[in-house]
């Protein structure tokens, strides 16, 4: 067997965690448990634990507005980030940050981000504190395709390069900025926008958790050996909207069964497990029954928690009147 | 509140540009903290090229000597990139650094404000108090060189409108080196706005490391006839008018905040309380303004006390002009200030 079964169990059990949680944000939004605004990861999590499973908590990752599966993935506590998103009492940021902005320092997560392009200069800084420190670990970013463009990210490609910084550039190129397709919107390609800067990258599948594994462990050996910063570009879909509640009228006809059909990358783990004799069906229908009660459980806790207390508004920043 | 302005340099100490001051605080708190850099365009200089391994230094020559001192691993030269320089700052900040990033003119906060202020002012709170970003942003700001709109802008209202973030403006040598080496050692983002009117100006600055606390505003003067409030480039103008007032026997309290986020406006408060009279001196633009939230809160906490109206003495609400004619009578002059005094003190 090429992988150890505590690795396949261990990303599954991630995988199928993110999957759950997101249809179950969805479903807790829609019933008016969940303020504001959400933009889920279901659909892309062979990305998300394919780059994570090879980072320890001494590893930063920052991530996107779309940054559930991140957290998961890095480690954060499924409960405190339904807190969080529920905008709760002993949330990771004490209901402060809310689903745009979870953000756990014990854990390397350094935030979600809502601003697209906002993450790459400051997993840029990240890295500086590894080199200066000279600590072996690698700091990782995560991107879209809509975030390819921003401006910010070739300055952060650029120094990154400049100062030959470890740091993972992870391009997720889900082929939709919000409502705008990539032929349209980028120009070129992404993979070769990363080259440009003398970085190398490598193209993925990014619904394959293998693939996504494998080019994740030679790009991240790359980064903590002192070579500087590499990348990849995984192509993935995104299964939901922008946001929850997006109507997704930018969708062709069929699109979204077609891709649930074909590209839903626990879909493709479970066939490559099971078919290679890995793992078992009943197996990988625990482990989805294991993510499902840790689920039901934070959002019963969720729902349960009390909102955070009125003096919350005037802490963690300075102020006077 | 205390007096370790202008008025208390002691003589003993060496005289110091306010250029030499912040050099020597930021020699002296990387010698002491190894977790202490600097980035930005130009701080060593000459990176890439065949000459000088320092070639300035800092434009201003703020930053000489550390690159040579403690080596370019933690005096970085930056491409011309403001995004990447202030968000390497802010995510260094974060894990473990305290980064001292330096934007040649305040006015390039343009090309990264969302890196200043929805990134790392934002942190702390966002984030539930979890994180922290113990970053100083150094930048040259301020009118009077001739170096016309893009380059002169004094944005201290604009980055103290932001919360979050810590806003400092020293107008001597003293308080340079002294605020410099507090906001290294503070924990939150801090901007630190150097006018370049004052680079050359100097005082008894001591060797010895001290710190200025934040939100502590100096008297400069001391009188009972009418308050003046003044930052930055303004300060020293203030004193002068004030002087020469003195000598009339008309005597003001010059008050220099220091800092305007945190402001001390108790400070100020005490001082209308027996003056009556404010009158306030800034040379940023008047909308929305520090010295319009200074004279709000003096309305609203002091109006009983008030003899006069408030006189804001500020720029015009304009760009700052080229033509040195036109940029001399963009900036609040010495007899503008004057006037405003006198005005105040006639309206009985």
């Amino acid at each position: 067997m090429k992988y150890s079964k505590q690795l396949l169990v261990e990303a599954y059990k991630t995988m199928t965690t993110i999957r759950q949680f997101e249809e179950r944000m969805i479903k807790e939004f829609m019933a008016g448990n969940i303020p504001g605004f959400v933009h889920t990861y279901d659909g892309q999590e062979a990305v998300g634990v394919g780059v994570c499973m090879h980072l320890s908590d001494e590893d930063i990752i920052g991530s996107t507005h779309r940054g559930h599966g991140h957290c998961i993935a890095k480690g954060c506590d499924i409960e405190l980030m339904i807190l969080e998103i529920m905008g709760k009492s002993g949330g990771l940021c004490k209901g402060k940050g809310g689903s745009m902005h979870i953000a756990d320092m014990d854990k390397g997560m350094l935030g979600a981000n809502a601003i697209v392009g906002g993450g790459p200069p400051l997993v840029n800084g990240a890295a500086l504190s590894m080199k200066t420190l000279g600590k072996p670990d690698v700091a990782v970013s995560f991107s879209g395709d809509g975030s390819s463009n921003q401006g910010t990210v070739m300055e952060a490609l650029n120094l990154a390069g400049v100062l030959d910084l470890p740091h993972f550039f992870v391009f997720e190129n889900n082929h939709l900025a919000e409502g705008t397709g990539d032929e349209y919107a980028v120009s070129g390609g992404i993979a070769e926008r990363v080259r440009a800067f003398d970085i190398p990258c490598d193209k993925v599948d990014g619904t394959d958790f293998f693939a996504v594994y494998e080019a994740s462990k030679k790009a991240i050996k790359h980064c903590r050996s002192g070579k500087g910063p590499y990348g990849i570009e995984a192509d993935v879909i995104r299964y939901d909207g922008h946001f929850i509640g997006d109507p997704q009228a930018y969708r062709g006809e069929g699109e979204l069964e077609y891709l649930r059909e074909h590209k839903d990358c626990l879909k493709i783990f479970r066939a490559r497990v099971t078919s290679e004799g890995w793992m078992s069906d009943t197996e990988l229908d625990e482990l989805d029954q294991h993510a499902a009660d840790a689920i039901e459980k934070g959002v019963q806790r969720g729902l349960a928690a009390p909102q955070p207390s009125a003096d919350e508004l005037y802490s963690d920043v300075y102020s006077s009147y | 509140m205390s007096n370790a302005g202008i008025s208390a340099g002691n003589q003993n100490h060496p005289i110091k540009t306010v250029r030499e001051a912040i050099n020597e605080a930021l020699h002296q708190e990387m010698e002491r903290d190894p977790t202490v850099i600097i980035l930005g365009e130009e701080v060593a200089g000459g990176a890439g090229c065949k000459g000088s391994d320092e070639a300035y230094g800092g434009v201003f020559g703020l930053t000489k000597g550390l690159g040579p001192r403690f080596g370019r691993g933690r005096v970085i030269d930056t491409p011309i990139t403001e995004s990447a320089i202030i968000g390497a700052a802010a995510g260094a900040a974060n894990t473990g650094l305290r980064p001292v990033a330096e934007l040649m003119f305040v006015d390039f906060i343009g090309v990264c404000f969302d890196q200043i202020f929805n990134q790392a002012a934002k942190f702390r709170y966002m984030f539930g108090g979890k994180a922290t970003t113990p970053m100083v942003i150094r930048a040259t700001a301020g009118a009077g060189l001739r170096a016309a709109a893009q380059h002169s802008s004094m944005l201290h209202p604009v980055l103290t409108h932001m919360p979050g973030l810590k806003v400092v403006m020293p107008s001597n040598a003293y308080d340079a080196k002294g605020l410099m080496i507090q906001a290294i050692r503070d924990n939150d983002p801090v901007c630190f706005l150097e006018h370049k009117l004052l680079y050359e100006t100097s005082c008894p600055v001591p060797d010895e490391i001290y710190t200025i606390p934040f939100g502590e505003a100096a008297f400069c003067r001391e009188g009972s006839d009418c308050t003046i409030v003044a930052m930055g480039a303004m300060v020293p103008r203030a004193i002068l008018v004030a002087d020469k007032l003195a000598a009339e026997g008309i005597h003001c309290d010059v008050i220099d905040p220091r800092t305007t986020s945190p402001l001390d406006s108790e400070a100020i408060l005490e001082s209308v309380e027996v003056s009556g009279r404010l009158v306030v001196v800034d040379e940023a633009n008047p909308r929305c303004s520090v010295a319009a939230d200074i004279s709000s809160i003096v309305a609203e906490h002091a109006f009983s006390a008030l003899r006069a109206p408030i006189k804001c003495v500020t720029a015009p609400h304009t760009p700052v002009p080229f033509a040195p004619n036109l940029e001399d009578a963009y900036m609040p002059s010495e007899a503008r200030i004057e006037q405003a005094v006198r005005d105040v003190l006639g309206a009985r």
